[in-house]
């Protein structure tokens, strides 16, 4: 499989100008960090040699601690040491109260519904503290790559929403990262796997981490990886393993009061260890006897097996439907890959193998694979590898759709639709004069609007008066390729460009952002002026960088002497500003170099698209040209 | 080149009812390790402007043409033919279809056999496929009988769709 080497070919890039990229496994549990180096993918160590970064973030009155260091005060401390905020991301205050005794902390409610948790050094939102985490392992990578990072890839769950999915994407912002992409967990893995193995055919990946499950079916053929369908539930993991423990333990000690946040966390730490303790043992002694719970007793490997059945049987049921909707056959698929810590316990791979009727594949470390396929997929991403055919093709997990009468939900984009994707529904009012129009946008796959999660709310404005069911309202959903959605709309019959208002029901305000990211320069003492210019600087270099290479490879087969003339100089002429010290000119530059090469990027585009097809049907394809 | 090729012209197709599915499916791989905007992540936003554009193309293209229904309706859109929203159908045809609809209520009120159910669908995909075969004959010698031929196909989709559903709930999927 020559086209998946990871080794670089010897005329590769300049390794002077190798970019930095790194992929980023933003776990539950634990995250790592992991760059290709010397043609290898691997997990980044730090000082002390741990690849490991427990997801774990302390809030003291002196500062922020992040880690192992932070674990170790999660019991005596837990009001300001956050554990498992991954489950945070992306949910409204309302969710987070029905996760309610799961959790120690306390809340308090943020402009854009998000919940903000009180701690001794101010109230902090999940986003925050998830970007405490990215910071940490960019400087670890920063330090071991020498340099700054140019990008990374960041890995979600595949069944991530898309209040979810743009949660991380604004605590990357936050922690001052480039993301490349958004990658969904089990396509990283199965990057990893398809890399090792080579052979291609259906694949399917069962990711079972710390608070989440997935289930994806790729088929890999001609270097290209396509997910066919994916499923799984945000809210199932190894911790929900742990409470089983947990809660059978309080009803094995008879303690019947509620427990406080220090037992729960207590408890619950316990609990994880009798779990890894039952993968190798068949039994486990306990002795437990901590703020007030008191148990001795034995955990046995059947009555574990029981506690966690319905978990376990949740997570088959979620891989049928996936199977479903991919439209395959249980004998279509070649291979089964395991990833996830939670995938040790043995009655998950006995159920695994039973469903699929095939031994699962776990000879890849499931806490590291997902990092490691998310580095190879940064470094073809950030430029390193420009003749790599590697590609992969992911689609939506959950559907969209937008509110209709009687609290319905109409689906725009199903499920498991090939992303990027746009798709246009029509409306019309049913007022005269109605110039204004509500619409309210959904995600998930069920029939009442209560039943699905809601995304944002649109007030449609500047309709042109007419008599009800006259206008024509176009409204646009686009997916891009990170699986973000943005919306548009328009009236058709008069052209006008509807306003639209965007209220995001859980994520954050641009405003809060903009309000984070100050309050993230004043802490780090950074002159915010001084970012702006790097930034600045960074994307103008980008732009030159890019237009030079195009015009390099494709300028004299596309465009006039003239036309390559004059962008040359546009470069050189942004090359000048750049060096100034006035953010805004760059900026300003940056944008009007873009424009002046639009027509080039385009014609480019066609060329390409013009190569997929040679070769094959030469002369259908000049003769339509 | 531009977006306003038709979705067989991107793939480099025959404009066709029936499809080369293999084929399409090669030629979809193809277009998009050109076009797909993972190829242009460390590109100028122009760039990636485009490559979204071109991919979402794509995709809906490809969508479009490996549906046997979709592709129906596509292919009589580039002859003219819009379709109704309330179409006139036979007597007949309806008649049959409000049977269809009682049928499977009764095997969800029956406690839902799934035997059944199965039998059911094998009936509607063997009627699917007839009205199909039905399409490809029509479209080239009579248009109108065509876009009569894709209402049905729309209503027994439909019902299809029904019973998948039905399916679901009762494996409890």
């Amino acid at each position: 499989m020559a086209l998946l080497q990871i080794t670089e070919p010897g005329q590769a890039v300049d390794p002077h100008q190798r970019k930095r990229a790194a992929g980023i496994d933003l776990g539950t549990t634990n995250s790592l960090i992991a760059s290709v180096r010397a043609g290898v993918a691997e997990t980044l160590a730090d000082e002390q040699g741990r690849h490991m970064l427990p997801s774990v973030v302390r809030y003291t009155s002196s500062g922020v601690i992040v880690g192992d260091e932070a674990l170790t005060e999660a019991v005596n401390d837990s009001m300001n040491t956050i554990v498992s905020v991954k489950r945070l991301m992306g949910r409204g205050i309302k969710d987070v109260a029905t996760l309610g005794d799961q959790l120690p902390y306390r809340f308090s409610a943020s402009e854009g519904g998000m919940p903000r948790i009180e701690t001794v050094s101010g109230n902090v939102t999940p986003v925050e503290v998830s970007a405490e985490i990215l910071r940490t392992l960019v400087d670890r990578a920063s330090a071991t790559l020498a340099g700054d990072l140019d990008g990374v890839v960041i890995t979600v769950p595949a069944y991530f929403d898309d209040a979810q999915r743009q949660a991380t994407k604004d605590a990357a912002q936050l922690a001052g990262v480039n993301v490349l992409r958004l990658l969904n967990e089990p396509t990283a893995a199965a990057i990893a796997y398809g890399l090792d193995s080579g052979s291609e055919g259906v694949i399917a990946v069962y990711d079972l981490g710390g608070g989440t499950f997935d289930i994806s079916l790729l088929r890999l053929r001609k270097g290209v990886f396509e997910v066919l369908a994916t499923g799984g539930d945000s809210a199932l993991g190894g911790d929900d393993f742990d409470r089983a423990i947990a809660a059978w333990i309080v009803e094995q000690s008879g303690y019947a009061k509620p427990l406080a946040s220090e037992q729960l966390r207590g408890l619950l730490m316990a609990s994880r260890s009798i779990k890894e303790s039952l993968t190798d043992n068949a039994k486990v002694d306990i002795d437990f006897d901590r703020d007030g719970v008191q148990f001795k007793g034995i955990l046995d490997r059947t009555t574990f097996d029981d506690l966690v059945a319905p978990l376990v049987d949740a997570s088959i049921k979620a891989c049928l439907r996936a199977v479903r909707d991919a439209g395959i056959e249980l004998g279509e698929i070649h291979n089964v890959v395991l990833v996830g810590g939670s995938t040790r316990v043995p009655q998950v791979i006995d159920k695994v193998a039973e469903y699929f009727g095939k031994t699962p594949l776990n000879n890849m470390d499931p806490d590291k694979v997902v990092a490691v396929g998310a580095a190879v997929q940064a470094n073809v991403l950030v430029g390193n590898k420009p003749d790599d055919e590697m590609l992969l093709l992911d689609v939506l997990p959950l559907s969209l759709g937008l509110e209709t009468v009687g609290g319905l939900a109409e689906k725009v984009i199903s499920r498991n639709t090939a992303i990027p994707a746009v798709r246009a529904q029509e409306f019309t009012t049913y007022k005269d004069g109605q110039t204004a129009m509500l619409i309210h946008v959904l995600q998930g796959e069920r029939e009442l609007v209560t039943d699905c999660r809601s995304l944002a709310r649109f007030e449609l404005t500047g309709i042109p008066p007419m008599v009800a069911g006259a206008a024509k309202i176009e409204v646009m959903f686009n997916v891009d390729a990170d699986g973000l959605l943005s919306v548009s709309a328009r009236e058709t019959s008069t052209g006008t460009q509807a306003g639209v208002e965007v209220k995001p029901s859980y994520g954050l305000t641009d405003k809060e952002i903009t309000s984070m990211l100050q309050a993230s320069f004043e802490h780090a003492t950074e002159d915010a002026n001084r970012r702006s210019l790097m930034e600045a600087r960074v994307e103008s270099g980008r732009v030159i960088e890019a237009l030079g290479n195009a015009l390099a490879e494709d300028g004299a087969a596309l465009l006039m002497e003239s036309d390559i003339h004059a962008l040359q100089q546009a470069i050189e002429e942004l090359g000048r500003v750049s060096e100034g010290e006035d953010h805004l000119a760059i900026s300003e530059g940056t944008e009007l170099l873009g424009r002046a090469s639009e027509e080039f990027a385009s014609l480019r585009m066609d060329a390409a698209v013009r190569k997929a097809l040679a070769g094959r049907n030469i002369a259908e394809v000049d003769k339509e040209i | 080149m531009d977006f306003n090729k038709n979705y067989f012209e991107i793939f480099g197709l025959p404009v066709d009812y029936a499809v080369d599915q293999e084929l399409l499916g090669d030629r979809f791989l193809d277009l998009q390790k050109q076009v797909h905007p993972d190829r242009f992540a460390a590109g100028t936003d122009q760039e990636k402007r485009l490559a979204v554009q071109w991919a979402t193309l794509v995709n809906t293209a490809n969508e479009t043409l490996r549906t046997s229904l979709p592709r129906a309706i596509y292919i009589l859109g580039l002859r003219g033919v819009e379709l109704e929203h309330n179409p006139t159908l036979p007597a007949a045809f309806l008649m049959d279809q409000i049977d269809l609809r009682e049928q499977l209520e009764s095997i969800e009120e029956g406690e839902g056999n799934l035997e059944e159910l199965d039998s059911f669908r094998q009936k509607m995909r063997q009627a699917i496929n007839e009205l199909q075969a039905k399409f490809q004959e029509a479209l080239d010698e009579d248009t109108d009988k065509a876009e009569r031929l894709v209402y049905e196909l729309q209503f027994l989709s439909k019902l299809m769709v029904s019973a998948n559903r039905l399916e679901e709930k009762l494996l409890d999927y």
